[in-house]
């Protein structure tokens, strides 16, 4: 038992420095990205999720050429590909691939800033950090700004909750009733830019769509409901970051060297494991429900444009 | 400027006689024509999200490959085959897309992983995620022609069942093609297409190279083989020009192989509108006859 308890907190992982402020961060955009994923899984925008994080990382590299923060530079290149992004509109099939054909020139970008900061420096220590994240060594100076961007992200989504939730599920009907969707778009945007950013800063620019659709995607498998998605999305994502902190912690007395395994390594596997664990579940207890007389649940709300919501 | 020195800027000292230069021009080439080919079905199904994922889920395998000193190539097959094993198999749920996100996430994070264990070094890093021409041996080149071998020759077996299914799938289904079996060609293409291009064009951008000349070849051609022919010519193009500016100044040849084939489908989107404009109306590749 009490061998146990020293692998589930393990001696002197309080008085490291480093460990605290992967906990205060990682704590801080694993609430954010649970939140804002939540709503990508209902409005079915993965893949711009997942390109503004691949983004990010030409941002973070300029950001690293010239001596400023790795996080505003994650920020720059996110808001100004979101807003892009989001004033191409909903032509859908040719969006896609110029979306793709963008992102991969983005990305040849940022191969060639990653290039200069290697050369430069003769390792490939920066770079890595950009693209798979080590939040053991995210500077504490930024401590209050990524709290403060926490709460920006969140206030946003409580400001615009309501219609955000209606036109999501049914963007003609709240049209017609006067919401306006184009402002609630770009509003979510701004929030989804935080919490992908953000999750780059801790995960990696390449994973950052594991903090953000991995607990809101399990979440959605449980519960139908919104509110609770989202109460249940938040404690899956700490559990996650915590538990990879701890597992990261841990690791430095594994084999085979005694460097310590990387976080991401298992924020990004929690997430994938978290997440067939859930699929597998509910799974199986529709399977055995299905047997019985069916009973049609009226508040599938979520489930339907989960459905709908492609990557492509 | 004297016609001598315009030949000695064209044509660096080298280009065409150091080893590593035709090890690069020789699979570069057929990692372009292999690209144009199976990019071609990429565009013509809307599969571009499994050709963003496929090689980046075998940058993994790669990455492995190097922890356990074994072939480069022999990891970025078995990763790209799992990887696209895996988009089939989530497929058939409905999540599909989100599942596939995160099974490509979680496969990148184990790349990190073993990166990480395994102390490699900067440059190897850089060429395995954003493609280096120095990188390729000998060996490497021989196992790149294999694997395009068996491409074409698998298109060309396949290329009217692929074409019908992709274009028309119920009318191929009636017609008594198995839709499973035809997908799953069509999956062990792209991680073949990946397994070759990923050494040259690196895990990030092989992407670009596969997507970007088919794109424009097919806003420009109206039939489906003048559309692959043309999406090869580009695509070997674009590369080439890529290695050019790669061995003159350096860069590593990703950011290049990316910026002319966006180069390349902003061109194409542009002739495309200024043929709209002048009143012709393009015939889509939908309504071609097969």
């Amino acid at each position: 038992m009490n061998y146990l308890w020293q692998w589930v907190w393990p001696p002197g992982l309080w008085a490291n420095s480093d460990v605290r402020t992967a906990f205060f961060i990682g704590t801080s955009v694993a609430i954010a990205g649970a939140v804002v994923g939540v709503f990508v899984i209902i409005r079915g925008q993965a893949f711009s999720g997942h390109a503004l994080g691949d983004v990010g990382a030409t941002g973070a590299a300029g950001a690293y050429l010239i001596g400023v923060s790795a996080l505003w530079g994650f920020l720059a290149a996110g808001f100004s590909s979101g807003i892009a992004m989001e004033s191409l509109g909903d032509r859908v099939r040719e969006r896609d691939i110029a979306t793709g054909v963008v992102l991969a020139f983005m990305l040849g970008l940022s191969a060639l800033l990653l290039y200069f900061i290697s050369t430069s420096t003769g390792t490939a220590g920066a770079p890595i950090a950009i693209l798979f994240g080590s939040l053991f060594t995210v500077n504490p100076a930024i401590t209050p700004e990524v709290f403060a961007l926490t709460a920006l992200a969140i206030v946003i989504i409580a400001l615009i909750y309501r219609p955000l939730l209606f036109s999501s599920v049914t963007a003609e009907v709240a049209r017609v009733r006067g919401v306006s969707t184009r402002l609630l778009g770009l509003m979510f945007m701004v929030a989804l830019v935080i919490a992908v950013e953000e999750s780059a800063l801790v995960v990696g620019a390449l994973l950052s769509t594991a903090l953000l659709i991995g607990p809101a995607a399990s979440a959605v498998q449980v519960t139908r409901k919104p509110t609770s998605a989202i109460f249940l999305a938040v404690l899956i994502a700490l559990g996650q970051i915590w538990l990879g902190i701890i597992l990261a912690y841990d690791s430095f007395l594994w084999p085979p060297v005694d460097r310590g395994w990387p976080v991401s390594f298992f924020i990004t596997s929690l997430a994938l494991l978290t997440y067939l664990t859930m699929r597998l579940g509910t799974s199986i207890s529709r399977h055995r429900r299905s047997r019985r007389p069916r009973t049609t649940s009226t508040s599938s709300l979520v489930a339907s444009d989960a459905q709908g919501g492609t990557l492509t | 400027m004297s016609s001598g020195s315009v030949l000695g800027f064209l044509f660096p000292p080298g280009i065409f006689t150091l080893a590593f230069m035709q090890n690069a021009w020789v699979a570069g080439t057929a990692v372009a024509v292999v690209s144009g080919i199976v990019g071609f079905f990429v565009v013509l199904r809307g599969s571009s999200f499994v050709a963003h994922a496929v090689p980046r889920g075998s940058f993994a395998g790669a990455a492995g490959a190097v922890l356990i000193g074994q072939s480069t190539l022999l990891g970025l097959a078995v990763f790209a085959l799992m990887s696209s094993l895996g988009i089939a198999v989530m497929r058939r749920g409905r999540e599909n897309t989100v599942a596939t996100a995160l099974v490509l996430v979680a496969a990148l994070g184990l790349g990190d992983f073993f990166l990480s264990i395994g102390n490699v070094y900067a440059p190897e890093v850089f060429s395995l995620l954003f493609g280096q021409i120095v990188g390729i041996s000998r060996q490497q080149v021989f196992w790149v022609l294999v694997i395009s071998l068996i491409i074409v020759v698998v298109v060309a077996f396949a290329y009217r069942p692929l074409l019908a299914q992709s274009v028309t799938p119920e009318t191929a289904q009636v017609r008594g093609l198995r839709p499973r079996l035809i997908d799953a060609i069509f999956l062990v293409l792209v991680s073949a297409a990946a397994t070759a291009t990923v050494p040259v064009a690196g895990a990030l951008l092989s992407f670009s190279l596969m997507v970007g000349p088919a794109a424009a070849a097919s806003l420009l051609a109206r039939r489906p083989a003048t559309a692959m022919a043309l999406g090869v010519g580009m695509a070997a193009l674009s590369l080439w020009i890529a290695l050019w500016l790669s061995y003159v100044t350096s860069w590593p040849i990703g950011f290049f192989v990316s910026s002319v084939c966006l180069l390349a489908y902003v061109l194409a989107r542009l002739s495309m509108m200024r043929r709209q404009g002048h009143g012709k109306v393009l015939g889509s590749l939908e309504g071609a006859p097969l």
